[in-house]
């Protein structure tokens, strides 16, 4: 990869210094373009070789007031030369394009901070509409506390297009892109992908392509030639696996999973699905991949769209429905069918803060025990949850295995920090991909000669998957309890006593993975055990506090039903277990009740992921509790 | 009717579920379970019916499946040796939705009650409607709740008193077919429990048409409602009350002495020795506003009631579109899952 930046000119006559990682936000308002901003600068430093996380933080409004702190939208991004786990606790740089975005933000940049702020949008006016009496880039105590670059960027920009013919208005719209430009000479970053996506982007309006492409160079060429700017920084390439890398969000990732499993097991796939926030983009992916025979099917409401994706599974397709929390409390009847019925099905549910609407576009981890336990009798469910973005694209394949050997509803428990947060991934090779090819029944297959649906395969417990349209294997299936091995309907009170335990017992006994435990010195005492999207702030504050010479251990579960066949003992190991969560202490009343292990329980609920920071000293403490 | 006679593409119903090898006979499509509805229900009288109308689609029994939710009706699928699931309340339409788009080879039967149909399950029903999925929804109507012993329903008449409604029940009833063509239903048709040959004429219509049908049956529950359609089942009675329309025939009943005729913007009812023989209105199953109008004329109190196939028209099926859709897009782009994931941006970090 060429290390070349701008159109072939490494920037001139500043200080070069080397960094191993940049956390970069860039804030403005809804309308600002953010988003593609914060994006774009991911995929150049993608590009670069760098590793990367990205989280984006936008309002549940489409286009909320403007210039109002609840129209703040902002995109973090942490690269870095060296593998990192997550977005990134606090930037180093935040570029706010207006003061909403400065008072939203200003709290989280550290003393010594870079701040670059759009003068063009502080206006008296607009202070006054986000409560500053005075203009804070007046305040001597903002410039003493950071290091300022205050910059015309609306202004400039208008400036640089002055001979394109676009009226004010447009060309100023494309601030971002100066704003872009010169972040990216300031990091040396490469910008040819840039000027490409720009001009496909924009290919059926070439004129505002080509105000974006002017606009981003113009931005590089301010920090060139200004002199306001007197250093620039580098950070070299990371030392990942070997391998072809992409950039990938987890809700890109999960639709690809969901792609690949229909591809491995040779079954259509059918998506019955109602859009909800932060889930609607793995129906969008979806939608985009019918040539992979998959339909796509968004219907009236959640219950229907659960309810065609198991009506497709009992004709013999891999049914899938997408949702959030709303939406998986009102598939909650349906997938205990799925349980009674025994079929496959996958169930998505990308969390977000609740209960009720609650917050739409945060994130949380507060739907673990619905997925356990939100329906009516015993009904199990295997639940399954991705760590991080590209993570998803396994942990669907890994839910589809599941569903497809045991025949079963399976709970694939992503959140709104993983579904809309970026990283590279390692693409794997399509050869190595596990086979889910399954095989439907065709024979009768009872003592009798006749056909019994509910005749188990004694090793997973799984009953034969005969679809509609097989001869001679004609059955009625339901809701109703039915007897063991015929699934005729019976009331009998013994026999459901034994397939209320049958069901479990086939669910308990899924082959599952061993858990893994991160304890690289091998002399940890604590233990911290997580789920899903705080993999990465887990593991960095685990990183940190081992820097310090405090030992821990890190364990992370894929698999919350079953638990991993080893993981009592493993909490057994250690003097102290942590369990940090984004809810009031889900798995750590799970982890209580079925082990009996005192787990100390961190909890925190802000629709914000964890900062490895709070976790570093949550885990000293505890640490250093143990030791004494 | 089938499409072909309405000068449309012939597009069956049935068209893609492969043919049975041998005649059937109505026992082949008994299950070995027993039946175990109230003695006297009506709901035995339509199983009977469709029983004995199957065999004469002359399909592969295994790609037939009855999809019902749940009620004293929606027992139906265990009865029928054919595949089925008894699903949960209301969402029968969903389910059969699903299995519908996922295979074209079956032939898909939905079977629910009127609060199933039209309490719980509204949502799904008119949306299914709409969409035209090729469903063929028996809706069995007894205006009242049987299975939970006997509450009023979406389709009791106002002041109904019940169980739960000791003072009378104050809510104002659906008309199960107004609200279908309201949907734009292409298939809508109706038949009383008891009328075996008018039934079985809906039915084989029904099953012929490509898309959604539905089939509204008034189906007496003597133990809770008895008596619902007693009125229809009087001989003198019936004849001064029901209406029964074929599709590009004079509409006339009572022995030829009634006929409907245009009222205002819908239709009423004259002697037809009142008026000439022009102002009788000819049935015509492609006409929204006329279905409309005559599902009109049927009143709570049965004081009119219209059977036969009230619309029958084409419009291409959700499933079919869905499946073209898919094979539209298969034959335009190779899968290529390799392809996919590397998407356009990729960087190889080297060993
Ligand atoms: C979610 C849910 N709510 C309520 C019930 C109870 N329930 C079962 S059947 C029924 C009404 C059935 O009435 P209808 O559809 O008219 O069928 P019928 O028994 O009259 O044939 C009700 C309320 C249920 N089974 N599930
Ligand atoms: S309660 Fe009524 S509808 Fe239900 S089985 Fe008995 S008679 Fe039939
Ligand atoms: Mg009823």
């Amino acid at each position: 990869m060429s290390t070349d930046v701008g159109n072939g000119a490494a920037p001139s006559g500043t200080e070069v210094r080397k960094l191993d990682r940049v956390v970069i936000r860039f804030a403005g308002d809804s309308g600002d373009g953010m988003q593609l901003t914060g994006d774009r600068f991911t995929s150049e430093a993608a590009a670069f070789g760098n590793d990367l996380a990205t989280q984006p933080n936008f309002p549940a409004e489409i286009r909320a007031p403007q210039g109002t702190l609840p129209g703040v939208s902002s995109f973090q991004l942490h690269f870095a030369d060296y593998d990192i786990l997550t977005p990134g606790d606090r930037p180093d740089v935040l570029v706010a394009m207006n003061p909403a975005a400065l008072k939203a933000n200003i709290d989280d940049l550290p003393k010594g901070g870079i701040l670059i702020v759009n003068t063009d949008e502080f206006s008296k006016r607009n202070l006054t509409k986000v409560g500053y009496a005075a203009d804070p880039l007046e305040d001597h105590s903002l410039t003493e506390t950071y290091q300022v670059h205050k910059v015309a960027m609306a202004t400039l920009t208008i400036g640089a297009l002055e001979n394109t013919g676009l009226g004010k208005k447009d060309a100023e719209r494309a601030k971002n892109m100066f704003a872009l430009g010169l972040l990216s000479w300031m990091y040396h970053r490469p910008t040819e992908g840039t000027e490409r996506f720009l001009r496909e982007k924009f290919a059926k309006k070439p004129d505002i392509a080509e105000a974006n492409v002017l606009a981003f160079r113009a931005g590089w060429n301010y920090g060139e030639t200004t002199e306001s700017f007197a250093v620039t920084y580098e950070v070299a390439p990371a030392k990942l696996n070997q391998g072809t890398y992409r950039q990938i969000t987890g809700n890109t990732a999960l639709a690809y999973g969901i792609v690949a499993a229909g591809q491995q097991s040779g079954l259509p796939v059918v998506l019955g699905t109602y859009p909800i926030t932060p889930a609607s983009d793995i129906l969008h992916e979806l939608s985009k991949h019918k040539h992979f025979g998959i339909t796509t099917l968004q219907a009236e409401d959640e219950i229907a769209g659960v309810g065609a994706a198991l009506g497709a599974s009992y004709g013999g397709a891999l049914g899938i429905t997408s949702t959030s929390g709303p939406g998986l409390a009102l598939k909650s009847e349906t997938i205990g069918l799925a349980v009674m019925t025994e079929l496959p099905l996958i169930i998505i549910d990308v969390q977000r803060g609740g209960p009720s609407t609650g917050l739409p576009t945060k994130t949380e981890q507060a739907d673990l025990l619905q997925a356990m336990y939100g329906r009516n009798g015993e009904s199990p469910v295997p639940v399954v949850a991705p760590q991080s973005p590209s993570d998803c694209f396994d942990a669907a394949m890994e839910a589809a295995r599941i569903a497809l050997v045991y025949r079963t509803p399976v709970l694939l428990l992503s959140d709104g920090a993983i579904a809309n947060g970026s990283e590279p991934w390692l693409i794997p090779d399509v050869e190595d991909l596990p086979d889910l090819t399954v095989t439907f029944a065709t024979e009768p297959n009872a003592p009798d000669g006749t056909f019994w649906p509910y005749l188990r395969d004694p090793e997973t417990l799984a009953r034969p998957w005969a679809v509609p349209g097989t001869a001679g294997l004609q059955h009625r299936i339901g809701g109703l309890e039915k007897a063991d091995g015929t699934g005729n309907i019976s009331y009998d009170p013994a026999n459901h006593d034994h397939m209320v335990r049958l069901r479990q017992r086939k669910v308990d006994g899924i082959e599952v993975p061993d858990v893994v435990v991160d304890d690289p010195s091998g002399e940890a005492r604590v233990l911290v055990v997580g789920w899903g999207s705080s993999y990465g702030p887990i593991g960095a504050a685990a990183r940190r506090v081992r820097k310090l010479g405090m030992p821990v251990a890190h364990a992370h579960l894929r698999h919350l039903n079953p638990f991993p066949k080893n993981l009592g003992e493993v909490l057994r190991r250690y003097d102290r277990v942590v369990v940090p969560e984004m809810n009031l202490g889900q798995l750590a009343l799970l982890l209580r009740a079925k082990y009996l292990v005192d787990a100390i329980s961190y909890t925190k609920v802000q629709g914000l992921p964890f900062k490895a920071e709070e976790l570093q000293d949550v885990l000293a403490d505890v640490i250093k509790g143990v030791s004494e | 009717m089938t499409a072909t006679e309405l000068g449309l593409p012939a597009l069956g119903g049935l068209v893609g579920v492969p043919t049975a090898d041998e005649p059937q006979k109505a026992k082949d499509y008994k299950s070995d379970q027993e039946v175990r509805w109230c003695p006297g229900c009506g709901d035995y009288v339509v199983l009977n019916a469709v029983q004995s109308f199957l065999p004469t689609l002359g399909l592969k029994r295994e790609n037939i499946v009855f999809v019902s939710g749940i009620g004293c009706s929606s027992r139906f699928p265990y009865y029928m040796n054919t595949y089925g699931m008894h699903s949960i309340h209301g969402r029968a339409p969903a389910i059969a939705t699903g299995l519908a788009v996922a295979r074209p080879d079956l032939s898909v039967w939905v079977v629910t009650g009127d609060g199933d149909a039209l309490s719980i399950g509204g949502n799904h029903l008119i949306h299914t409607l709409r969409r035209n999925v090729n469903l063929k929804i028996l809706l069995f109507n007894n205006r009242i709740y049987g299975l939970t012993k006997g509450q009023y329903s979406p389709t009791s008449e106002e002041g109904k008193v019940t169980k739960s409604t000791p003072l009378g029940s104050l809510d104002h009833p659906f008309n199960p077919v107004s609200l279908a063509l309201g949907a734009e239903a292409t298939f809508v048709g109706r038949a009383v429990d008891s009328d075996r040959v008018g039934l079985t004429e809906v039915l084989r219509q029904a099953a012929e048409h490509r898309g959604s049908a539905l089939v509204e049956i008034y189906q007496n529950c003597p133990i809770f409602n008895d008596g619902a359609f007693d009125v229809l089942k009087d001989e003198a009675e019936a004849a001064r009350r029901i209406i029964n329309v074929v599709h590009g025939q004079p509409i006339t009943f009572g022995g030829g002495d009634y006929a409907v005729v245009r009222e205002g913007f819908g239709l009423g009812v004259a002697k037809t020795a009142d008026v000439s023989p022009d102002d009788i209105v000819v049935h015509d199953a492609t006409d929204l506003n006329l279905s409309f109008a005559l599902s009109r004329l049927s009143t709570q109190d049965l004081q009119h009631t219209v059977t036969g196939v009230f619309r029958n028209t084409a419009r291409t099926t959700y499933d079919d579109a869905a499946r073209e859709q898919v094979e539209r897009a298969k034959a335009a782009k190779k899968p290529d899952l390799a392809g996919l994931l590397h998407g356009k941006d990729t960087w190889t970090v080297a060993g």
